[in-house]
């Protein structure tokens, strides 16, 4: 890995369009973070919507990646170790969600779970009405962050090989002892990574969240949507608010960067 | 002396398994052409999947015996198996690799006799100095004697060994080859390996089991098959013409 083994095909005009791509990516960023004087962002993070969006996104996010992890990690194990039809079948047709548009997202869960769907009648007759409160906003992130967990849950189980298991099995490690104290620790860096990514996506999920569960500060306003509803009467809120999400960005970018190096280090991998 | 017996009809994808043969002390060398079944004959051994008809006996113990609907779970047979590759654990060290067994199910024992015992079964096979070792380092000899250590510590009542000696160098196959014929014969129960050379037969002192497309197509001392070979493969085999 690494080097440069390969002959450069960047020549100048290769060399100009690849500087303007990754200047397009970063330039934004770099834009936002020097926007706001100091005092600005004090006065941000004191604002009423500010702690009461980022609770409901914190508290959110969490249900829903824990959710995820608990519901995934089976999916993902069966998809990984079967062989049949119907895994790949659905292996394919779990990543919709991630192909379909969050917004058509966001109609297909009212048309599903909202009062004229299709399971509204049933969870209206015990009283249940899911739109607009703070479940429909963990059902939004789960449907448009769990496929990639799923994904990268799959593909990290398929590190595992059948014949550990197998092995396992003689040493008189029952199933889930194998399962547990083999294919999971083999898994775990796939799975951290899948679940942060995972994560990311629900904590920056808009357009499902907007139609489904809509914009309502302390109910259903996450820090997207704080950002969304900022921006029409305070814009340095709105950039304040941008920081933060941008900060933990960045942050988990780091940490999935230097993972699998902290991960080998902790178990003394060096030797 | 322990005697064992197996017999084992079942289906795995293309292959139709029929096969019966027994044994002693003596190791079985388990031959024949790539998809004759011999991996599965171990794996059905072992109990990793189910038999449409079958009966494995090891000593007194029934481990599966279909007609009477005996079926031994896997982490209850005291099976040792060494599968291609070893399959040893990454994330573990060499020391926790050879701990596995002891750490768990109806052999477990108590952390500090866990380590003795796989500290003592390292240092019987020459590889002490690797017990704090990641195990994705080792070399292919090395990796091949945790992998017996690892079966070896739980004393088990028959050893499946699938192609040990297969991912190594000329050279060290020679060494290696030699020394898991003392190991065998140190460990003293019953044996069954996989082995595409005829100079493993020899070494380990084994009686051949011969498979072809799921059937025993002959059984014997090396010196039988040298003489009549029933096949091609076999002829191939010892060398004849």
């Amino acid at each position: 890995m690494g080097g440069s083994w390969r002959q450069s095909p960047l020549t100048g005009v290769g060399v100009l369009f690849g500087v303007t791509l990754a200047g397009l990516l970063l330039l934004p960023f770099f834009a936002l973070a020097i926007s706001t004087p100091a005092s600005d962002l004090l006065e941000g993070a004191t604002h009423p919507l500010f702690a009461s969006a980022l609770f409901l996104s914190l508290r959110t996010t969490l249900t829903s990646l824990s959710l995820t992890v608990v519901l995934g990690t089976p999916l993902a194990w069966w998809l990984a170790s079967s062989s049949s039809k119907t895994a790949r079948v659905t292996e394919a047709l779990m990543g919709l969600p991630i192909v379909i548009p969050p917004a058509v997202v966001g109609v297909a869960l009212l048309q599903t779970f909202g009062r004229e769907g299709l399971l509204g009648p049933a969870l209206g007759s015990v009283g249940i009405a899911l739109p607009f409160t703070e479940i429909s906003v963990v059902l939004a992130q789960i449907v448009v962050s769990a496929p990639f967990f799923i994904q990268a849950g799959a593909s990290a189980f398929r590190e595992v090989r059948p014949e550990m298991l197998i092995v396992a099995g003689t040493l008189g490690g029952s199933p889930p002892v194998a399962f547990l104290r083999v294919a999971l620790p083999i898994a775990l860096p796939g799975l951290l990574v899948g679940a942060s990514l995972a994560w990311a996506r629900a904590l920056g999920e808009f357009g499902a969240t907007l139609l489904f569960a809509g914009n309502m500060p302390g109910r259903t306003q996450t820090m997207p949507l704080a950002i969304f509803y900022a921006l029409e009467s305070d814009v340095r809120l709105a950039i304040v608010f941008s920081l933060v999400l941008a900060a933990v960005g960045i942050l988990l970018l780091v940490t999935l960067r230097f993972f699998p190096a902290l991960s080998n280090f902790m178990r003394g991998g060096n030797a | 002396m322990t005697s064992w017996q197996v017999m084992v009809r079942a289906r795995r994808g293309e292959l139709d398994l029929d096969v019966a043969f027994e044994g002693d002390a003596q190791p079985i060398a388990l031959v024949g052409p790539n998809g004759s079944g011999k991996t599965s004959v171990l794996r059905a051994i072992a109990g990793v999947f189910a038999l449409r008809d079958a009966r494995i006996t090891v000593g007194d113990t029934i481990l599966e015996d279909t007609s009477s609907g005996v079926r031994v779970p896997i982490e209850e047979r005291r099976i040792g198996y060494v599968p291609q590759g070893f399959a040893l654990f990454p994330h573990l060290t060499v020391l926790e690799n050879v701990e596995f067994g002891l750490s768990t199910g109806k052999n477990r024992l108590p952390p500090a006799e866990r380590s003795r015992r796989a500290l003592q079964m390292l240092s019987d096979l020459n590889c002490a100095s690797l017990a704090r070792r990641s195990v994705e380092h080792l070399s292919g000899g090395e990796k091949q004697r945790i992998a017996l250590a690892r079966s070896l510590v739980l004393e088990p009542g028959l050893l499946l060994l699938d192609e040990p000696l297969a991912a190594l160098d000329a050279t060290l196959r020679r060494t290696l080859r030699k020394f898991l014929a003392e190991r065998l014969r140190i460990f003293r129960g019953p044996s069954i390996t996989v082995t595409h050379d005829v100079r493993d037969v020899a070494a380990l002192g084994a009686q051949v089991v011969a498979l072809e497309n799921g059937r025993v197509v002959q059984q014997g001392p090396l010196s039988l098959i040298q003489q009549r070979p029933a096949n091609e493969f076999l002829a191939e085999f010892v060398g004849a013409d």
